[in-house]
Formats: structure tokens, sequence, C-alpha cells
């Protein structure tokens, strides 16, 4: 037995617990990535509608932030929810990352220095597909930026905490934040395009039934997201939010 | 017609290797590709030098063995077609023609065109197979199949092992190769006991020699009996469940 073209794989002496066992399979991870991803998918949406309230005026825009903050009403303490969805949200992000460096690495590693004379002429995979590492990192560089821009405020010289509206103005009245936050949801547009249809691969749902419907949720999913998120800048920069 | 070849040239394993361009004259339009190679081989021989070495059994599209890079295209472009059984009408006179070995880590090429394909031997040793009792064949139709799932699994079966999947996918993954070889137990009556430890010893098995699934879906394309990547679905699934499932209190399924 030939053991020259084994990924250089370092089994662990020791058995690990059972979730880190499962995880060290390249496939659950793949799993983890998918229900990391609709998790993440998940707020994408919920945050695009949310701010939709931008197009109503001020009031409730700001009602808005107030809102998720008060979650919950008189259940729970105050901003009590919103950190705990801030919490699952930075975990989500963190496996998916770690999982997207590993896998890299791996495929990286199995693919080997020799590449192909011939560029490969790709029949399936599509740009989408085969720049989800970029993509990603693309919209990992730009949700800091937009964390540090609107809700911490560094990034954000004429920043006022609670003023949702005012900040978004301010924001994206400067060009090179509008061109910035266009870029990167199209780059997110890209790596939902392909997640989309891929996650249901990755957890196993594959049904003749609605396998052809996947592209077009994918498709409608990307178009949705896309547009609703680009129409705010593009709002303050023609003018129609101010 | 006349081609020029331009084959990867390989004295052994870890050996550095090179392309070496070949004319191949009054190539018969008739001939498989690999009787074209048959051909420039016997010409090299008698002009006293090393024939290009590749590897080939049946040359009928069922044993797997012949697959190689051409142009670009694991097993040239013709779809769902083996190396063997691709014929050089399939290309015109003059053409130039690139012939490469796989290229995967998993994989290394042996010499020239050939490379090692033995991790896909250990993949369905570690669990492609059902263990049952030798003695009489039972009765055909002693265990009812469900048609469509019959259909499924004899399409999965259909795999030839010929690598041309991993060769293809960007990520050197043997998802498909893997997932056809479980799909094919993992669909009958027979496979159900098995089933969970199957798939873990499988994938697993794959695991260390390959690479990982981004769903491109370029293996579907490059594998000469069309393969469906519904079948990489069905086997994240089964290593999911497998892993979750108390399989003491499992039945058959
Ligand atoms: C809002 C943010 C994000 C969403 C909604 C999202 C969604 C998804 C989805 C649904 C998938 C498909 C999973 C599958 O095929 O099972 C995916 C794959 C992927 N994501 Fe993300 N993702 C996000 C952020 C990121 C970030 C920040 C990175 C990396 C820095 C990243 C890297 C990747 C990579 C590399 C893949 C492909 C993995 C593979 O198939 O090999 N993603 N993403
Ligand atoms: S799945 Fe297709 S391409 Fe892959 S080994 Fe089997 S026959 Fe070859
Ligand atoms: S030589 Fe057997 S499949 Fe081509």
């Amino acid at each position: 037995m030939t053991t020259t073209g084994r990924r250089q794989d370092t089994k662990p002496a020791r058995k690990l617990p059972w979730i880190l066992e499962f995880y060290r399979s390249d496939v659950a991870k793949k799993w983890i990535m998918a229900v990391s991803g609709v998790i993440l998918l998940g707020y994408i949406a919920a945050h695009m509608l949310g701010n939709m309230k931008v197009f109503f005026g001020p009031e409730e825009i700001n009602e808005y932030g107030e809102s998720l903050r008060d979650l919950g009403g008189h259940l729970v303490p105050r901003t009590h929810l919103l950190w705990i969805m801030r919490i699952g949200l930075t975990a989500a992000f963190a496996v998916h990352i770690h999982a997207a460096y590993s896998l890299t690495r791996t495929n990286l590693q199995a693919r080997g220095r020799i590449r192909y004379d011939v560029p490969r002429e790709y029949l399936a995979a599509n740009y989408a597909s085969r720049t989800m590492r970029w993509s990603g990192v693309i919209v990992i560089l730009f949700v800091l930026f937009h964390l540090a821009d609107l809700t911490w405020g560094t990034a954000n010289p004429d920043f006022v905490r609670g003023e949702v509206y005012d900040n978004m103005v301010a924001s994206f009245e400067r060009l090179p934040v509008a061109i910035i936050y266009i870029a990167a949801n199209l780059a997110l547009g890209l790596h939902i395009l392909h997640g989309v249809w891929s996650l249901f691969q990755s957890v196993g749902a594959n049904n003749e039934l609605y396998n052809k419907w996947r592209r077009y949720l994918a498709w409608g999913f990307t178009a949705v997201i896309v547009l609703g998120n680009l129409s705010f800048p593009i709002a303050v920069q023609v003018g129609i939010i101010s | 017609m006349d081609l020029t070849l331009k084959v990867w040239r390989q004295d052994g394993p870890g050996k550095p290797g090179e392309f070496k361009e070949y004319e191949a004259k009054g190539i018969s339009p008739d001939s498989s590709f690999l009787e074209m190679l048959d051909v420039v081989n016997e010409r090299l021989v008698e002009a006293g030098e090393v024939p290009i070495e590749f590897d080939h059994d049946c040359r009928e599209g069922i044993c797997g063995t012949c697959g190689v890079m051409i142009n670009g295209h694991p097993h040239g472009d013709q779809k769902g077609t083996a190396t063997c059984q691709l014929h050089m009408r399939r290309f015109s006179d003059g053409d130039r023609i690139v012939i490469e070995p796989w290229r995967a880590t998993g994989m290394p090429v042996m010499r020239d065109l050939i490379v090692d394909r033995s991790p896909l031997d250990r993949i369905v040793e570690a669990g492609g197979y059902i263990s049952v009792n030798t003695g009489g064949a039972p009765d055909a139709n002693l265990i009812p199949v469900p048609k469509p799932a019959a259909e499924s699994s004899m399409d999965a079966a259909a795999c030839i092992g010929c690598a041309a999947c991993i060769a293809a996918c960007p990520n050197s993954a043997g998802q498909l190769f893997t997932s056809a070889k479980l799909a094919h137990l993992n669909l009958l009556p027979q496979g159900q006991p098995e089933r969970y430890e199957r798939t873990i010893a499988m994938v697993e098995k794959m695991e260390e020699f390959f690479g990982s699934c981004t769903n491109h879906g370029e293996c579907e394309e490059a594998c000469p009996k069309s393969i469906s990547i519904d079948n990489i679905a069905l086997m994240n699934r089964d290593y999911i469940v497998a892993k979750f499932k108390d399989r003491r209190k499992a039945g058959q399924t």
C-alpha cells in the first residue's frame, strides 16, 4: 500500500470528545457550514427587511433600533435578547469561517502543487462557486467595517449613538463608503448565490421534487437581498433619503 | 489524420517529469484514442524509444483503468465516454492534443500517464461490501426492492472507479466515487444492516486521501458513466445520520 498520496493528516492520539470528533470530518464541516450558513442567511434577510424602515422616515427606523434593544419587552432584561442574538451570530460566523479556512487548506493540499498544463474549462463550476473563499473574505472584512461604521461608530465621524437614521445618512453620503457598501453586497450576492443552492446538497436535502427549485430559490433570495441592500446607499446618494 | 501530441513523460513515482511532443501521422479516424496511442507507441519502439505508458484493460468502458486528461477534459470532451471509447473522429486533422495524467495528491503519478488509483480500493475495502453467509443462492425476488430505488442503485453501481471525478474536481475530492459506491449498497434492503458503519468507514477513508466537496458539480460532467451528484447528497445525509444515530435503537434503516 502506498502512503505517499495521503493527505498529511495527523490523527490525534486520544479520542476527542464526540463533537470535536464529528468536526474532524470534512463532510461534517460542510454540514456545519450549511447550518451556520442558514443562520447567517436568516440574519441577513431580517437585517435587510428591518432596514427597509428607513424609507418610512427617521422615527420608524429609530424605533426599530430601539425595539431591537427592547426585544422580549417586559419578559427579559433590556438588551439581553439582543446580546444572545449577537453571541449566536458571532458563533455562527466563527464556525463558518473556521470550517472555510480548514477546508480550504485541505483542498489545496489534496490538489497538490502540480496543476494541469491545459487550463481547466469548467463545465459545471461557476464563477460564484469558485470564488466562495474570496467572496467570503470580502464579506467578513465588510462586516467588520460595517460594525465600525454604524454600530460602534469608530469609522463614522458624525456618529451619534441611537440616531440610526442620521448615522445611516451621514455614512452613505460619503461616496467611497457607498461604493464599498455596494461592492461588498455584490460579493455577498455571489456568495449566497452558490451557498443557498449548495447547502441543500451539504445537508443531504436532495429530492427530485424540488431540486430544480433550489436554483430558483438561490436566484430569488439573492436578488431580494442584494437589491434590498443596495437600495439604501443608492437612496442616500440620489437624495431620496436625507 | 495527422496529429501532434504533447504527452506527460515521467520515469517513475516521485521522479520529475516533463512534456514531450510527438507527431502522430496517418491516424485512422475510426481508431479509438488508445489505439491511436498504440500506433504511436509501436513507432516509438521501432525507433528504439521508450513507449508512452498508459493504463488500460477492457477497452470497452467497463474496467475504469484508462482515464487520462485530454486537452483539459477528463476522458476527453465527449460526454459520458471513457478514454477507450473515445474515437479519433472526435478530433480534426492537424489537431494538437495535450495528454496528461490525473493530478491529485491522493493519486500520485506512477509513470507517464499512469497514476496510483489504489486509494479507491482502500475506500471500497473500508465498507463497500455486504457481509452475508455463503450458501445456496436465495430465490430471486425473495427480498422485495422498490423499483425506483433499484433503478438508482443500479445507476450508482455503474461507476467504474476511473477517478475522473477526482481528476476533474478543483478540490481533488473523492465524493462522487465514494457516494456512488455507498449508494449502490445503501439503497438496497441487503445494504441496510451495515449502512451507517459502512458510510462512516468509507467517508473517513476517503478523507484520508482526497479533498472536500464544494458542490461545484464538475465531477458529474466528467464522469464517463454520468453518475449523479444526487448520490453525494445521500452520502452526506447518511454520514450525518450515522454520526448522531443511537445504533442500539436502530432498526434496519
Ligand atoms: C453573511 C455572511 C455569510 C453567509 C450568509 C454565508 C453563507 C454560506 C452558505 C449558505 C454556504 C454554503 C454551505 C454549503 O455548501 O453547505 C457558504 C459556503 C462558504 N462560505 Fe459562507 N457565508 C457567509 C460568510 C462567510 C465568510 C465570512 C466566509 C469566510 C471568510 C465564508 C466562506 C465560505 C466558504 C469558503 C464556503 C464554501 C465552502 C465549501 O463549499 O468548500 N462565508 N456560505
Ligand atoms: S463516479 Fe464516474 S468519474 Fe468517478 S470513478 Fe466512478 S465512473 Fe469514474
Ligand atoms: S480500458 Fe477499461 S474502461 Fe477504458
